[in-house]
């Protein structure tokens, strides 16, 4: 095949396979914080790129500030924390001033939160500068192991890939286990009895928002340990995020992990043997074509609607 | 005479009197005021934009009236718009003119990316008619396409507007990616000839204007009369309560698949008139931003107002080049404010403004008492009680 031989493809698929993985983490990481959204409220957040760029920049900063006061090799686990602290109260703020009275007009959401996108894209852009920046990633970060000579696999990768199974449990523990879950589920079952029984669905709603961008931001942590931050990054994934969570089925959450494993990974490993145009355009075109096929996802709920 | 005028004016086309009010003014401003007030370059831009409103128009059927939100009518825009760029293109590209390139007689991009002939999909815009067939059936083909593939399977409202996005954004990527047969991210650009007519002078910019102008006028002529049709009111009900129309017998689909290839077909037509007057056509064009920009023009002109849509795209437009060219920096953050405006507190745009306070004006009052309203302005598509419910 292509004039390589058979060790060439396994190493290739193994590598190129790793490197889909990166791209899977931080995929799962944005879809994760959609799935919550859009597959629990029904809310289309073009602005969600947006939430990631925030905690990508605020992870950049906390890592110029661990370099001048020498905490670099630990200041990640503060960049996370602070990343989501601060995508969720912006995203608590942004339901309280905008989301919470769209509910109704789901596809208006699309659109006012697309204009947020641009305020943000260009608060970005008036604060950081259009450059891109990065984050200086501590020393243990840097480097890779080679478990066979051919095989080279970075440590970064299997750190935020790491990152994402705690979020993902998190989420996991947080929607199924909690009370605070329950109530999130409960509202999204039926509103009106939710509220019948003493939930709060208004608060719920600002909660589940925040939290849904609160998760983006630890995905902008993530992501600047594999790429540079602009003002632009968050439009890069949106698109992508989105097929993420159509492709999973918009509720269920194992249908997220698995179609963000699936799409990164058939991306990854089709950009190598095709020009990576061509193998993101195949890619999109199977999501579509299956979509056309069975436009309820993956791992649909079994719901009667 | 004056019975035949009466007739006219009172069809549905007009719209009676208002109707008839609000296309002369247009008609005016389009027609005399903006080609007397503006020099040619500005009325050129004009013009560019004007191109946008095709697509806005189509906006309006298909979602201000139909509740199909389309992401992708940047699709047909751009599919247009190529058609007549390949067509000029091929038309600059004679052999003696390009006679410095390795293989004369084809595309410069072609041969900067070693193509040695044509590729086989473009032998049909060598011809005029074949081109102009191509603009209209290719994206409405398109359109059934994907039409029947969702709307058959009941894929509606968000999963149609994510999916009609990827498809924008599918298409963006596969004519950048594939430079050699599409011109790639610089598009197809040096477009200066049809049928050895040049399209750069000033008359012919003139007169590429009034054909523009004409062209939209056909396209809000032939919503109109779609809107004001039995099919209009069905499509009406659609938009309100999909189910009940479903119920009463209807194959909803069929409906949705058509008003889809119609504003296919609209948009492509500003593609195609945008590539005229341009002279360049480009992916940028046909991806996911344009693609949501276009709903915002028709979005701020009010989304079930076909005239509304025009002055929407013309005020966005205009501000767009008014502060890009004083205030770059502040742009982005008025386009984008204007977005959240609009959705959260004019959700009926510059027509709905209009419909409220045109009445307190004496003049016109006169103008709208003993109308009945016509299709277009009672056909309010953010109703109060949605939007007032908790404000």
């Amino acid at each position: 095949m292509f004039g390589y031989s058979i060790a060439d493809i396994s190493n290739i698929v193994v590598m190129q396979g790793f490197s889909g993985l990166s791209m899977f983490t931080v995929l799962l990481l944005m879809a994760l914080g959609l799935a919550i959204i859009f597959g629990q409220m029904g809310v289309i957040n073009m602005a969600h790129g947006e939430f990631m760029a925030i905690g990508a920049y605020t992870t950049v900063m906390i890592s110029k500030v661990a370099v001048t006061y020498g905490f670099v090799s630990y200041y990640f686990v503060f960049a996370i924390l602070i990343a989501f602290i601060l995508a969720f109260a912006a995203g608590y703020f942004v339901e309280f001033i905008m989301i919470r009275h769209l509910y109704k007009r789901p596809l208006d959401t699309l659109l006012a939160t697309w204009g947020l996108s641009l305020v943000m894209q260009q608060i970005f852009r008036s604060t950081f500068g259009a450059k891109e920046v990065s984050a200086e990633l501590p020393e243990w970060m840097l480097g890779s192991f080679n478990p066979t000579p051919d095989i080279d696999i970075p440590i970064n990768g299997v750190f935020v890939m790491v990152l994402a199974m705690v979020v993902t449990a998190g989420v996991y523990l947080f929607m199924f286990r909690s009370r605070w879950g329950l109530r999130v589920r409960a509202t999204v079952q039926n509103r009106v009895m939710a509220g019948a029984v003493g939930i709060n669905t208004q608060k719920v709603d600002r909660v589940t928002f925040a939290l849904g961008c609160g998760i983006a931001g630890i995905a902008g942590a993530a992501f600047t340990t594999i790429a540079s931050t602009g003002p632009t990054t968050g439009t890069l994934y949106i698109v992508d995020s989105f097929m993420v969570v159509v492709f999973g089925g918009a509720a269920s959450l194992m249908g997220t992990i698995a179609s963000a494993f699936g799409i990164a990974q058939a991306q990854s490993i089709l950009q190598f043997f095709m020009s990576s145009s061509m193998g993101k355009v195949s890619t999109l075109l199977v999501i579509v074509g299956i979509l056309m096929l069975k436009p309820e996802g993956l791992f649909a709920s079994k719901l009667r609607k | 005479m004056n019975t035949m005028l009466k007739k006219i004016v009172s069809s549905n086309l007009i719209g009676g009197k208002q109707g008839a009010f609000g296309l002369a003014m247009l008609a005016a401003l389009i027609f005399i005021i903006l080609p007397v007030g503006v020099d040619i370059f500005r009325l050129n831009l004009v013009g560019k934009y004007l191109t946008y409103a095709f697509v806005a128009v189509s906006l309006v059927l298909l979602w201000g009236n139909g509740g199909i939100l389309s992401l992708g009518q940047g699709i047909f825009f751009g599919l247009g718009g190529y058609g007549m760029a390949m067509f000029m293109k091929l038309e600059a590209s004679d052999p003696i003119s390009t006679k410095i390139q390795t293989t004369p007689g084809i595309p410069d991009f072609m041969d900067w990316n070693q193509l040695t002939a044509i590729p086989w999909f473009w032998e049909p815009f060598n011809s005029l008619t074949l081109t102009i067939i191509a603009i209209l059936v290719i994206p409405a083909a398109f359109a059934y396409l994907i039409g029947f593939a969702m709307f058959k399977r009941r894929v509606g409202g968000v999963y149609f507007a994510i999916i009609t996005q990827a498809i924008a954004l599918i298409l963006s990527i596969l004519i950048v990616g594939q430079q050699g047969l599409t011109g790639g991210v610089n598009g197809i650009t040096d477009l200066k000839t049809v049928l050895g007519w040049d399209t750069r002078t000033d008359t012919a910019k003139y007169i590429l204007y009034y054909l523009n102008g004409i062209l939209l006028f056909g396209s809000i002529f032939l919503s109109r009369y779609i809107l004001s049709s039995k099919f209009g009111m069905l499509l009406l009900a659609m938009r309100d309560k999909e189910e009940r129309v479903r119920f009463s017998g209807y194959d909803v689909s069929d409906f949705k698949i058509f008003i889809f290839c119609v504003a296919a077909m609209i948009s492509a037509v500003g593609g195609a008139m945008f590539t005229l007057q341009v002279g360049f056509m480009s992916p940028s064009f046909v991806g996911i931003v344009p693609s949501i920009e276009m709903v915002i023009f028709a979005a701020v002109g009010g989304r079930a107002s076909l005239i509304g849509a025009v002055y929407g795209t013309l005020l966005v437009n205009y501000g767009k080049t008014f502060f890009s060219e004083t205030y770059p920096e502040l742009w982005l953050f008025l386009m984008g404010g204007l977005f959240m405006a609009v959705v959260m507190f004019f959700p009926n745009g510059i027509a709905g403004l209009w419909d409220k306070y045109a009445r307190k004006i004496k003049f016109l009052n006169k103008i709208y008492e003993d109308e009945k309203p016509v299709a277009e302005t009672s056909a309010t598509p953010v109703n109060a009680e949605e939007i007032g419910a908790k404000a």
